[in-house]
């Protein structure tokens, strides 16, 4: 499972000030916490409320690759602004991300090839998220299929099926689950399958407790990245118990400890 | 039309550990891929074959094991010589049956002379193996370890309810160790974490999966073995250690070889060591040199690719 950390996100309160403020230790802190924790990748988002965002990603990048040398998401909906942090970033990077709109899809798809990056598509065009597992599916093929007219191969591609908060759309857990199912069966050797974790409790009560229950059923359904807070031990561990089920490690008492040596 | 092999291309390797020092010093493991399938990956080390002798003339040996070897059998360091100098071998296994409780029960110290000896004499690594008594060997190992500090042994054994004192001793004086679990993979894994815990390099273990003899159950070792190789080659470090198997204490314990003849039992222990170096056993521990002879001469078949 690879774990992708969210919490580098521009977003959240702490972390917007500290971009504002330049306060690396803030930003430092956090990816090192993210790594002992299990993330093999971080997640890069200057967040909505950044003034320059190009300048703000490439101060992050740097900022993180002082600390760790994982793997960056560079999150944003601007090309540009992920351009800054490829030109950067010491390891392969993942763009996060690309919709399935055709023009979209050729600007990302160029900088995924040009700076040999991986890549998020989101299964969402311009008339919005779909609404059931047929359409995403439809996306998702049209993802996969312009990735690799760009030599992308399905290696590299992550699709998502966008989750949605369960309290205001509770009728498309099921839907993305399903999706994550199909996903798999889109092309050989399969994409890899990711989902924004948190997004599934937006707005709740219960938010751990939802988090961990959607992540080890779509983990039985084959999903095998997720963006989440890795800091949420429970979390994390629930998804470690979920792989060792399905047989992906081989079980031994301290099963939770030999998951994290790995 | 021609028929496509399916090759498949893995990401770990198994850890490589070195035993004894200078030229004469082995290593063994670092594969990335299942034996000998070198389309698949690198097997950088051929399997070694250890020869297995006794710090006092084994009584419970088979004739036909003794035989070869003549009255050597009663000096341990005239009999590493013989099986270095006559046999060629590359490394011993000294079992100090010696000095068990209910045998002759040696003091350490005699048994140190010895093997301070074979090394001197043979300089070739050794595998020192306990006389398989929780207390006793609690006792005796430490002590030897820290005489053979420096020669980077490799000693064992180590068990899930007795490896604390074997680990930190064996830490301290630098040499590497045998953790065994009993034909099942998640005592396997867990003692390896265990021993890790305890400060020990992984690099520095090797893993006993129990050995079986052909017509007793070696298939169970064989799976054990694969699922553990599969699973190193996909990722899991924890047991991504190289394997040692007791093929000659084993198959020397079965009537097939014990009553078969010298020509069955060396057949017999010869066919079980080519099935567990299949498996991925790293060394293999034997006792007739032309059983040794017949294995020594496979791994070299099959190590040209």
């Amino acid at each position: 499972m690879i774990i992708i950390g969210e919490l580098i996100n521009g977003m959240y309160k702490d972390v917007g000030k500290a971009i504002v403020n330049k306060e690396t230790d803030v930003i430092q802190h956090l990816a090192v916490d993210q790594v002992k924790a299990g993330a093999a990748v971080l997640d890069v988002n200057t967040g909505p409320y950044s003034k320059n965002p190009k300048e703000d990603m490439k101060w992050l990048v740097e900022c993180i690759q002082k600390v760790t040398d994982v793997s960056l998401a560079l999150d944003s909906t601007k090309a540009d602004v992920i351009e800054e942090g490829l030109k950067l970033v010491k390891k392969r990077a993942v763009i996060n991300s690309t919709s399935a709109d055709e023009d979209k899809m050729g600007r990302i798809f160029e900088l995924t090839k040009k700076y040999n990056a991986q890549v998020i598509g989101l299964t969402m065009d311009k008339s919005g998220v779909p609404n059931s597992k047929e359409k995403r599916l439809e996306l998702a093929a049209t993802i996969v299929a312009k990735a690799i007219e760009f030599g992308i191969g399905p290696e590299d591609i992550y699709l998502d099926p966008i989750v949605l908060p369960v309290n205001v759309a509770q009728s498309q857990g099921v839907e993305v689950l399903d999706s994550i199912k199909e996903f798999g069966l889109i092309c050989d050797p399969p994409p890899n399958i990711v989902v924004g974790l948190s997004n599934v409790s937006q707005g709740s009560k219960v938010r751990s407790l939802i988090n961990r229950t959607f992540l080890v059923m779509a983990v039985a359904n084959g999903l095998n990245a997720a963006i989440l807070d890795p800091l949420d031990k429970d979390l994390v561990d629930a998804m470690i118990t979920a792989e060792l089920i399905l047989n992906k490690n081989i079980y031994c008492d301290s099963f939770l400890d030999a998951y994290r040596k790995i | 039309m021609a028929m496509e092999l399916m090759k498949d291309k893995y990401l770990g390797a198994i850890n490589t550990v070195e035993i004894g020092v200078g030229p004469a010093a082995i290593k063994v493991g670092g594969e990335t891929a299942m034996p000998f399938l070198f389309e698949e990956g690198a097997m950088p080390y051929p399997p070694v074959v250890a020869y297995e002798i006794t710090d006092v003339e084994p009584a419970e040996w088979s004739e036909h094991i003794k035989r070869p070897y003549g009255d050597a059998v009663k000096d341990p360091v005239k009999w590493a010589k013989m099986c270095v100098s006559e046999f060629g071998a590359k490394i011993l296994c000294v079992r100090l049956i010696g000095i068990h409780p209910e045998g002759a029960k040696r003091p350490a110290e005699e048994v140190i002379g010895a093997l301070r000896a074979i090394s001197k004499e043979t300089r070739v690594p050794l595998i020192i193996i306990g006389c398989q008594d929780i207390e006793r060997d609690n006792e005796v190992l430490p002590k030897i370890s820290q005489a053979m500090k420096g020669e980077n042994c490799l000693v064992g054994i180590a068990t899930q309810n007795n490896y604390k004192t074997l680990a930190a001793i064996l830490n301290a004086d630098g040499h590497s160790i045998i953790a065994e679990s009993p034909i099942d993979i998640n005592i396997a894994k867990q003692l390896n974490i265990l021993i890790g815990d305890m400060g020990f390099d992984p690099k520095k273990i090797v893993m006993h999966p129990t050995t079986t003899s052909l017509g007793y159950g070696m298939e169970y070792v064989y799976s054990i073995m694969e699922r553990a190789r599969l699973a190193s080659f996909i990722g899991d470090k924890t047991v991504s250690m190289p394997f040692v198997l007791f093929v000659g204490s084993e198959v020397w314990r079965t009537k097939e070889a014990k009553e078969g003849g010298d020509v069955q039992g060396a057949n017999w222990e010869a066919a079980t060591a080519v099935s567990m170096i299949q498996a991925g056993a790293d060394i293999v521990v034997m006792r007739h040199p032309q059983a040794i002879k017949t294995v020594s001469k496979y791994i070299e078949m099959a190590m040209k690719k």
